[in-house]
């Protein structure tokens, strides 16, 4: 059996994944860092070190500081409602009730469809005399400037980003309750549990492994928000929904600002990569287990 | 039997609901997109059923946007993206379920790192390889076409999901072959390969929804609107029709018509919940 597999076999095998995750993973990777100790703001073509030089200048920046904040506050918006709203859709889709299938297509139909779409749908939502604003009329409040004042801006990408992840970690919570024992329901049932009691006290704790799951990637992936924001703010108004990556992507490829784009860049890598080990260590560990 | 009726009712009202509210977006470019030119679309209150119910809006964007030139686009890049991806992940993850070999678990775990890092923060430097490498559309269509395909071309969740699935078939099988003479890429092709087809048909599917709908990397890579994929080519409705919403809601309509009839054939896959949360790009 030990020369069942010639030894250069593995390796040929390996080759093509290796070969492209090195061009385009590894080699960005160090990249990233080694750009963000260059100044490229004397000739964009020759770049001189400049050790943490274009650090320093991120953290002086005002407008750093703001993208910084705009992005844990679009976290802050996002996560704990896309830990909650899905976990409530996914107990009530797991009853047995009639038109399971077609609740789960429907609720999940945004997931598929292009953020594109989806953030145009809702600016046409949002416009100044949109439906929006006319439910909001029926209040007797005035038409707010969802996407153009600077103190709903956010908010209202942050509803987009919802709207479009509530499928997708509803079929993660669906897949978690399948796993909880139905006799501990039943249990529950005969100690005269109310159904919200019995969801407190059987579902949550038995599916929290999954509610810490949903947390780290819902974190990871709104720190990592684009497209919304590009289509329907482009960051604005005055900075107001100016992200991480829209930042970077404003650096790198509107304003040509390779250093303050890099050292950006390192910023998030490393911010994700402590949510990533947090979720590697606490909850995948042994997903990944080798 | 009251308390389950309520029960009941009270699980359908919610999810009726939350099922309205994920289809309403769709719904009001649908009602938008139908309204006649004579109509205000701004009304209070507004109305949903048109008033004059009309295509024009349709056929006025069909005639000044090429869909069918950026579905093209679109159905090559994820078509491509979706072989390379299979292709790529099933070989490599072979000798890491199977071999023993020097450096294992050592490649492995580079392989996983890999998860961890965003392309997000490292996207411009793979913009100036990508650009180095002579992959960008000012080469070419070809170029254009690979310099959006290769970037995401293998990805660390397939060749782990296509490891888990290696491992879970008994190895008597891949001996038996051996003996009878097959190479261990015939193994790999013809005997590996077709008993896991359902995690291939799910690496397939969620990778091609994946490509479908990537939107940052084609708006960086592409210059060229002949090689424009749907979602870039939606988002230039709006700078093309500035205030014509009419035109902007057609054309959003039109550009989701394929994925949603790819995603309705294929919704067992979406909603079984066995592949959820295997992969996310």
């Amino acid at each position: 059996m030990n020369n069942f597999y010639k030894k250069h076999i593995p390796y040929l095998f390996l080759i093509p994944a290796i070969v492209l995750l090195l061009i385009f993973f590894f080699i960005p990777f160090f990249q990233t860092i080694i750009l963000s100790l260059k100044d490229y703001s004397q000739d964009i073509y020759n770049p001189v070190f400049c050790g943490l030089k274009n650090y320093k200048i991120l953290l002086h920046s005002k407008e750093f500081y703001t993208v910084l904040f705009n992005t844990f506050f679009f976290l802050i918006l996002a996560v704990p409602v896309l830990t909650v709203v899905p976990l409530l859709v996914a107990i009530f889709i797991n009853q047995k009730i009639k038109g399971i299938t077609l609740y789960k297509i429907l609720i999940y139909l945004p997931v598929v469809v292009s953020i594109v779409v989806v953030a145009i749908a809702f600016k046409w939502i949002y416009a100044q005399e949109g439906i929006l604003n006319y439910f909001i009329s029926l209040t007797g409040i005035k038409p707010i400037g969802w996407l153009t004042d600077t103190h709903f801006a956010m908010l209202s990408v942050a509803i987009v980003t919802i709207y479009k992840g509530i499928g997708y970690y509803m079929m993660i919570y669906l897949s978690a309750l399948l796993g909880v024992p139905k006799d501990l329901y039943e249990a529950a049932e005969t100690d005269g549990a109310g159904n919200f009691q019995k969801h407190l006290n059987v579902t949550i704790p038995h599916i929290m492994p999954t509610i810490a799951l949903v947390v780290t990637i819902s974190s990871i992936s709104a720190l990592k928000v684009f497209a919304e924001i590009y289509v329907m703010t482009k960051g604005g108004p005055l900075n107001s929904t100016k992200t991480m990556v829209y930042y970077i992507y404003e650096r790198a490829f509107e304003n040509l600002d390779l250093s303050a784009a890099s050292a950006a860049s390192c910023v998030l890598l490393v911010v994700i990569l402590i949510f990533s080990l947090i979720n590697i260590t606490f909850f995948e560990n042994k997903r990944y287990k080798l | 039997m009251i308390r389950k009726f309520l029960n009941g009712l009270t699980a359908h009202s919610f999810l009726i609901f939350i099922s309205f509210l994920s289809i309403f977006p769709f719904l009001w470019l649908i009602s938008t997109a139908l309204k006649g030119a004579e109509e205000n679309i701004f009304m209070y209150p507004p109305y949903f059923i048109p008033k004059n119910f009309t295509l024009d809006n349709f056929i006025g964007v069909w005639h000044q946007i090429p869909f069918l030139l950026y579905f093209l686009n679109s159905f090559i890049v994820a078509a491509f993206t979706v072989i390379l991806n299979l292709i790529f992940s099933s070989l490599a993850a072979y000798p890491l379920a199977r071999m023993n070999f020097k450096g294992k678990n050592f490649i492995f775990t580079l392989i996983l790192i890999t998860i961890m890092i965003p392309f997000q923060a490292i996207m411009l430097p793979v913009y100036l390889i990508v650009l180095k490498l002579h992959l960008v559309d000012s080469y070419g269509i070809t170029a254009g076409y690979l310099g959006l395909i290769l970037p995401f071309a293998v990805n660390a969740f397939g060749i782990f999901l296509m490891r888990q699935a290696f491992l879970t078939l008994p190895k008597e099988l891949e001996e038996a072959a051996f003996i009878d003479g097959c190479s261990i890429f015939t193994i790999w092709l013809k005997i590996l390969l077709p008993l896991t087809s359902p995690t291939l048909a799910v690496l397939a599917i969620f990778t091609f929804i994946g490509s479908w709908g990537e939107f940052l990397w084609p708006s960086i890579v592409l210059t060229n609107k002949t090689l424009y994929t749907l979602p870039v080519g939606v988002n230039d409705l709006q700078g093309m029709f500035s205030a014509n919403w009419r035109f902007i809601a057609a054309g959003s309509i039109i550009s989701i018509i394929p994925i949603i009839i790819f995603f309705l054939c294929m919704q067992k896959y979406f909603i079984s919940g066995s592949a959820e949360g295997s992969i996310k790009g």
